[in-house]
């Protein structure tokens, strides 16, 4: 990932950070990701709760989850333990 | 403890602004980033954290980055216990003399099982005994990860780590996991909780309660690490479930020292069937393979006793007998 | 300002500095008591007990936690201050680093004391010349007047928005903690105006906004997180351009407080007795350079061009000061009262002779260790170092450049 460096005068003292982590995406990590069924979804949101990168977002408008495949680093939680078997790990690139 | 107990469902919680973001560096399937992040949806108002030197620190991070939405502060390895006294005497003097924007901000203090079993002792028992009003997190994975697995005073019996590998003679680490929550309920702190990741309703409940009460709150949350157990990562939730299943680590509470048992360890009492054989959760993780070859099962009898030993210990501090132990 | 109304008591260096802490509005006090530091953190919990301050005092379980409590609450905006000696300090160095890399103005007392094994609890700077790299500001005091003096000055010094570093200021075990002194104290009122309210800068934080500089809820940083090769080395720099700029806020200050006072400690920086026409001069810090000044006037008497260079700060050191007012001095004795073991002389020594290296008359500079573990630096053994100067003035020669003063 290519950035620019800055110099000493041009930085906040201290180590204070200036870049959000959502600017750093960790989605090429994954070797599998996750393919979601919303037939067989029931909303039940564990997914979402147990997810350690917070790549499962619940859309409050039209109710509906979305896979942040930018941040998704492919554990496979959400897949083995969803209730509903509606999460599938596919190999990147056969999804 | 003067609360009513939270409320919530799942949809609510999911709604909950993430304050603990994406974009950190921690491994896939990482149970502690779980564990933080559910934590953080607990939270009731404003906020300050506090990191011991260790994984989470590390992968929440790394600048010019940080996954934080609240404010933020780690200085050394075993002293959060003192960044987090030095944070609320601070919150203590600004609200006395005026200078506080806020009616209450909460403390947390996050560290590991090295920053907390064995470095950080001293800190946290001091800051206990101070009696500083700040909600403790160990997140236990039972090594020091960040650098590599070696052991800790909280790494279980049998388990091989860099610095107690299994080799042909000694079979992994040798001593027994330090009782690190019965140690700070000896402390004589208003509320101590363990907690699962595997437990996610009971895991936001005891945060809350923890926050809520007044003075120190020490909370020991299971928190299972791919890297270090050795095992697939999509197996983090289902190893730590396991932990509790086998009362490896049950879930329980003290408010002003009296123990109760949580739901998901008080069916295991009451229902002793139901408790699973630690063979059942060893069998998951790599660090044990050593312990089945032949010249080594006396280590799974061995943790199975210790086990029992001390689920029994639990059960009559909670005031509950074993119907009948299998 | 005028010079203000003043009281004079007789208390010892340790009152003197728990006495400047209550007057300075200090909002955490984190400390940990140690032998010869006891009576500030005495002194201070007897103010809390009595409801003399609104100070929050946190009675920590060791030094190491005491300066991080100290180090968080100033991460809050908070002001705050610590004391330690010896053991205590040695305890939290790992910390004292960190305090002046989070850029946390803490302020701390060091009673110098000697440093285990054997232990032992008498004077000598071992203790925080050990700690001259950790990015500290180092104010030496020569007498409890000068302590309780210079606490107050440090609170503005080191959360001066430009400077933004850690303070210690030094006084010698029992020689000063000890010892009872007229002091002259201003009035409560006087030094809270003197010190205000501490104030944060505005720094760039990670919402893409300027925000204070303080963990607030309202206004979240990040402070503290792991920085790599990248960035880690611009971070040392910054603190080095804030070492730059202390000098000039400490004489700024120095001159401040003097206008209430009337009180003044040479320019600040160094404290200069009888250089101007110098030939031969010692250099030293802390209570050692009271004796020496009444050796120097002895000499004077006798007519013999003696001189004394006190360093007030040794960090910042204070090298064009030291250069230009040693210009025509020809020999001089560097008294440090800690060693480098191995390193050929004290830590002092070891500064002055850099400092003097590119000096145009490139005097003699020779080192004497003196007054380890509390060991008495009489008169008469400073007299004759001055005579060891006299002689290498007359001979062109140094027999011996490190020696040890006092030592059997």
């Amino acid at each position: 990932m290519s950035r620019e460096l800055k110099g000493w005068k041009d930085i906040p003292i201290a180590g204070v950070c200036w870049k959000p982590a959502t600017e750093y995406l960790t989605g090429d990590w994954k070797t599998f990701k996750p393919i979601h069924d919303p037939e067989k979804c029931t909303k039940c949101l564990l997914c979402s709760l147990i997810c350690p990168d917070s790549a499962i977002k619940w859309n409050q408008a039209n109710e509906e989850l979305m896979f942040d495949y930018d941040f998704c680093k492919g554990c496979g939680i959400c897949a083995n333990e969803c209730p509903a078997d509606a999460i599938k790990m596919v190999r990147e690139g056969e999804g | 403890m003067t609360t009513t107990p939270w409320k919530f469902t799942a949809k609510e919680i999911v709604e909950k602004p993430e304050l603990f973001t994406s974009g950190h560096r921690a491994c896939a399937g990482c149970g502690p980033a779980i564990a933080l992040r559910q934590i953080m949806k607990a939270t009731r108002g404003p906020t300050i954290v506090t990191s011991a030197t260790g994984c989470m620190e590390v992968v929440s991070t790394i600048y010019p980055y940080t996954a934080w939405k609240v404010p933020f502060i780690h200085t050394a390895f075993e002293n959060v216990a003192a960044n987090a006294s030095g944070i609320e005497a601070a919150l203590k003097v600004m609200k006395r003399k005026g200078r506080l924007e806020h009616e209450n901000v909460d403390v947390i203090a996050f560290a590991g099982d090295g920053g907390t079993f064995d470095i950080g002792i001293q800190a946290l028992s001091g800051a206990a005994e101070r009696g500083h009003d700040f909600l403790y997190i160990l997140y236990d994975n039972e090594a020091y990860m960040n650098t590599g697995i070696q052991r800790s005073g909280g790494t279980p019996h049998g388990a091989s780590t860099t610095t107690s590998p299994a080799g042909r003679v000694i079979p992994g680490k040798p001593q027994y996991k330090k009782p690190i929550a019965d140690i700070m309920v000896a402390h004589d702190i208003p509320y101590v909780a363990t907690a699962s990741i595997s437990s996610w309703q009971d895991l936001l409940v005891k945060t809350r309660k923890g926050l809520e009460i007044e003075g120190p709150a020490f909370m020991h949350v299971f928190t299972p690490c791919p890297r270090g157990w050795r095992y697939d990562p999509s197996k983090t939730i289902e190893i730590a479930r396991l932990g509790v299943e086998t009362c490896i680590f049950p879930l329980w509470e003290t408010i002003d020292g009296e123990y109760s048992l949580s739901p998901q360890s008080k069916i295991l009492a009451l229902k002793p069937e139901r408790k699973k054989k630690v063979t059942e959760y060893l069998k998951m993780q790599r660090r044990f393979r050593h312990l089945f070859k032949p010249e080594f099962k006396h280590v799974i009898d061995e943790i199975q006793q210790m086990v029992d030993k001390r689920w029994n210990r639990l059960l009559k501090r909670c005031n509950m007998t074993q119907a009948s132990q299998s | 300002m005028a010079i203000t109304q003043q009281k004079t008591l007789a208390i010892n260096g340790d009152e003197a500095v728990a006495l400047a802490v209550k007057q300075s509005d200090v909002d955490v006090v984190a400390a940990y008591p140690i032998t010869p530091q006891t009576i500030i953190v005495e002194r201070f919990s007897e103010y809390v007990a009595d409801g003399e301050v609104e100070t929050e005092f946190v009675c920590t379980e060791s030094e190491h936690s005491a300066l991080t409590a100290c180090l968080a609450a100033s991460a809050m905006g908070a002001r705050t201050f610590t004391a330690s000696a010896s053991a205590g300090l040695a305890l939290m160095h790992e910390i004292l680093y960190v305090t002046s890399g989070c850029r946390a103005p803490v302020v701390m007392a060091i009673v110098n004391r000697a440093l285990s094994a054997p232990i032992n609890i008498h004077c000598d700077h071992s203790d925080s010349m050990v700690e001259r790299d950790s990015g500290w500001i180092q104010i030496y005091a020569e007498n409890s007047q000068e302590t309780y003096d210079s606490i107050i000055q440090a609170f503005r010094i080191a959360e001066h928005l430009k400077v933004l570093l850690p303070i210690m200021v030094c006084l010698d075990a029992f020689v000063l903690s000890h010892t009872l002194e007229n002091v002259q104290v201003l009035a409560d009122e006087t030094v809270q105006k003197f010190v205000g309210l501490r104030d944060v800068p505005q720094v760039m934080g990670h919402e893409g906004r300027e925000v204070p500089f303080k963990l607030d809820p309202s206004n979240p940083i990040t402070m503290g997180p792991l920085d790599l090769y990248d960035y880690y080395f611009e971070h040392k720099r910054q603190q080095e351009e804030a070492m730059k700029v202390a000098p000039q806020i400490i004489q700024e200050v120095h001159e401040e407080f003097s206008q209430i006072s009337g009180r003044k400690y040479g320019n600040g920086l160094i404290d200069a007795y009888h250089l101007e026409d110098a030939d031969i001069a010692t250099v030293c810090v802390g209570s050692t350079a009271g004796t020496t000044k009444t050796v120097v006037d002895r000499l004077r008497k006798e007519g013999v061009k003696a001189g004394l260079l006190r360093l007030r700060t040794f960090r910042p050191l204070p090298l064009t000061d030291i250069v230009k007012t040693m210009e025509n001095v020809k020999a001089v004795a560097v008294m440090d009262r800690s060693n480098s073991f191995g390193g050929h002389g004290g830590p002092i020594y070891h500064e002055i002779r850099h400092s003097l290296y590119d000096s145009p008359t490139h005097p003699h500079v020779v080192n004497y260790i003196y007054g380890l573990g509390g060991r008495d630096m009489p008169p008469a053994i400073i007299l004759n170092i001055y005579k060891d100067l006299q002689e290498i003035l007359k001979t062109k020669r140094v027999k011996r450049d490190v020696q040890f003063a006092g030592v059997r």
